[in-house]
């Protein structure tokens, strides 16, 4: 079931995401270096690498929420520009989930989730409820609705942040380290989610560690260190096989 | 615990939930945990209770059971055979009263400050009272409605029949509370703006911002309120000087402004950065993502601040009378030297029932504060 035709966005052609000889400095820091990725739609990409090696950067460069020194970055067809218009436009068919969740802790459950579609998407607030309310049933906590972002488990709180970013009824979907900050036994419940979402045909880029989930739903699977893309694989090849030195070396460390 | 030796353990039976110990309970048990819980509390207890023996009565001897409460002039005051050690001269605030309140604002015109009074204490309550209906209407109406009102009730309006009231007439209360509301009224919008230009990314914006913040916070209010009321008008040809209480109100509002501005300024830096990331994420504008998300978090962090300048704000009202404004403390001081009035405890009942004036005013305001914030606690916490 196409989800978009729903929400009567007309899917657009072309590829999702367009990246094009892009890099970045933090002062000194070259941290990202001649990044080149197409993502086709409806792909489902999982970026790992060791920690420090620009796979967040990379992902919030996508929504704009860092800029760059040079290179493009089309998404949906738009290109990102300086253009505060080209941005807003851009970020409302791009949904972002982040390590700490993010959730506004000032709004109920509900009241996170109706919130962007209310004021950027000018929805009535019965409509965007209604919506909202089918969301969170499908992470599976309408029960949560009334409720502040403080009462609930660290897991819960992913879940409406996935919630919240769907209800924008987004094209693309980033996953920043969704499930780092979560402990062990709440992992499980986000991943879940994902996975299930993994199926509805949404364009995905998540940066993960978690290889089983890379495993279970990735498309391709790319491997980033010191800020270059290092290997772009297929998952069953590359937990096999990995071609390049510092993937066997990573994935050595981390299939332990 | 057999286990202590080390090796496999398991419980056999659970361990039930048992209640807390009763130990003290009670009265009794109540002041031996508070008061008397060790001797350097019981010593602190029992001299705080003899400081109140001894500071307490004769106040309370001096301001209510001595006090004379009417009289038409000063003999009602004096020490009289029945009266050897007279109390606070009440009966010298009641004569005076209207002229506290009112200054010289015609008398005849007088209900005009009063239906001002009365809108001012709706709106008030409109906003201050967190159940009430329609509180977006209470602020269209505090902010927008509020201001025009009050502005042709005082001010005049000849063509709804009002006839003009110059404001070197007006006075007392009025004034005072004329000033600290457009101070308090203008100071959290100009505020919250100079806040946010001054964490800007345009430099321009930013530089702008804090050099005004950091010039008007640099000087003392005298010093604002002296350029306001004497240099605006060297700058300024004569017919577009503004009026003397005008140039005031905009010192006030300027410095009042400034305070604020640095005020919100620490619970915007309060706010984590996840939460811009998340607003921007989402598509919202810079300043839906401020009015939506940031400012929401950030003034409510900063309440307890913010309160505590409207309070300073209040009582530096008083300082308007040096640029010959007859604000309520203005008043009192002109009345105290009434010879109608002279006795020794004149200035006395005049000074205190200013202080009351403020107290219950300033006091008000902390403990709507203090009641708001335990409520936004609460119920953040659901």
């Amino acid at each position: 079931m196409d989800k978009r035709a729903d929400a009567g966005v007309t899917p657009k052609t072309g590829p999702a995401v367009e990246i094009i000889g892009l890099h970045k400095w933090y002062g000194e820091f070259h941290a990202l270096r001649d990044i080149n990725l197409t993502v086709a739609r409806g792909e489902r990409i999982v970026i790992c690498g060791p920690s420090g090696g620009g796979k967040s950067t990379l992902l919030r460069c996508i929504n704009r929420l860092e800029d760059w020194q040079r290179g493009r970055v089309i998404v949906d067809g738009i290109e990102l520009t300086d253009d505060p218009k080209q941005i807003v436009a851009v970020r409302r068919d791009v949904g972002m989930v982040f390590q700490h969740f993010n959730l506004f802790p000032h709004l109920t459950v509900l009241e996170n989730c109706t919130l962007a579609p209310i004021w950027v998407r000018s929805m009535p607030k019965k409509d965007a409820e209604e919506i909202a309310m089918r969301y969170l049933a499908r992470v599976k906590i309408p029960e949560q609705a009334q409720k502040y972002p403080a009462r609930l488990s660290g897991g819960q709180q992913q879940r409406v942040a996935i919630a919240r970013a769907l209800c924008m009824s987004p094209n693309i979907m980033l996953f920043d380290e969704p499930t780092s900050a979560l402990d062990p036994e709440m992992v499980k419940e986000v991943l879940d989610t994902m996975v299930e979402l993994a199926g509805d045909g949404i364009t995905m880029l998540v940066v993960s560690h978690e290889m089983g989930f890379a495993r279970e739903v990735a498309d391709r699977i790319i491997f980033m260190a010191d800020g270059q893309i290092v290997e772009i694989n297929e998952p069953k090849e590359f937990f096999a096989h990995p071609q390049h030195e510092r993937a066997k070396l990573f994935l050595q460390q981390v299939l332990r | 615990m057999s286990a202590a030796a080390g090796g496999v353990y398991l419980r056999d039976t659970p361990e039930a939930a048992l209640p807390p110990p009763v130990l003290r309970r009670g009265v009794l048990g109540w002041l031996r945990e508070n008061l008397f819980s060790s001797i350097g509390n019981s010593v602190l207890t029992l001299f705080c209770i003899a400081f109140i023996a001894w500071v307490v009565p004769p106040l309370l001897q001096f301001f209510i059971f001595d006090a004379v409460w009417s009289g038409s002039d000063r003999d009602a005051c004096l020490a009289s055979p029945q009266l050897p050690e007279p109390g606070a001269c009440w009966a010298f605030v009641r004569v005076w009263i209207n002229y506290f309140i009112y200054g010289f604002y015609p008398i005849a015109e007088r209900w005009r400050v009063d239906l001002f009074f009365a809108a001012l204490a709706f709106g008030i309550g409109w906003l201050a009272w967190l159940g009430a209906p329609r509180r977006d209407l209470g602020a269209a109406y505090f902010f927008i409605v509020l201001p025009v009102l009050s502005y042709l009730l005082l001010s005049g309006a000849p063509l709804l029949g009002l006839a003009d009231v110059t404001t070197a007439l007006w006075g007392g209360v009025l004034v005072t509370i004329v000033v600290a509301t457009v101070g308090i009224v203008a100071s959290l919008p100009i505020g919250i703006l100079l806040a946010l230009a001054r964490r800007s990314d345009i430099p321009v914006t930013k530089i702008l911002a804090v050099m005004f913040i950091e010039f008007v916070r640099g000087v003392p209010l005298i010093t604002v309120l002296f350029m306001a009321s004497v240099m605006l008008p060297l700058f300024v040809p004569d017919q577009f000087s503004p009026d003397k209480l005008v140039r005031a109100l905009i010192g006030v509002a300027l410095f009042a402004s400034a305070n604020m501005a640095e005020v919100v300024r620490g619970g915007l830096a309060a706010i984590p950065r996840g939460q811009y990331e998340a607003a921007a994420a989402l598509g919202l504008s810079y300043w839906r993502m401020n009015a939506l998300v940031i400012l929401p978090q950030a003034l409510r962090v900063t309440l307890p601040n913010i309160v505590n300048t409207f309070i300073a704000l209040f009582k530096d009202t008083t300082l308007v009378f040096i640029v010959g404004i007859f604000d309520f403390l203005r008043t009192v001081e002109a009345a105290r030297i009434d010879p109608h009035w002279a006795t020794p405890i004149t200035s006395v009942t005049g000074y205190a029932f200013a202080a009351l004036f403020y107290f219950v005013c300033c006091y008000g305001m902390s403990r709507y504060a203090r009641n708001v914030e335990t409520r936004l606690a609460r119920a953040h916490r659901r």
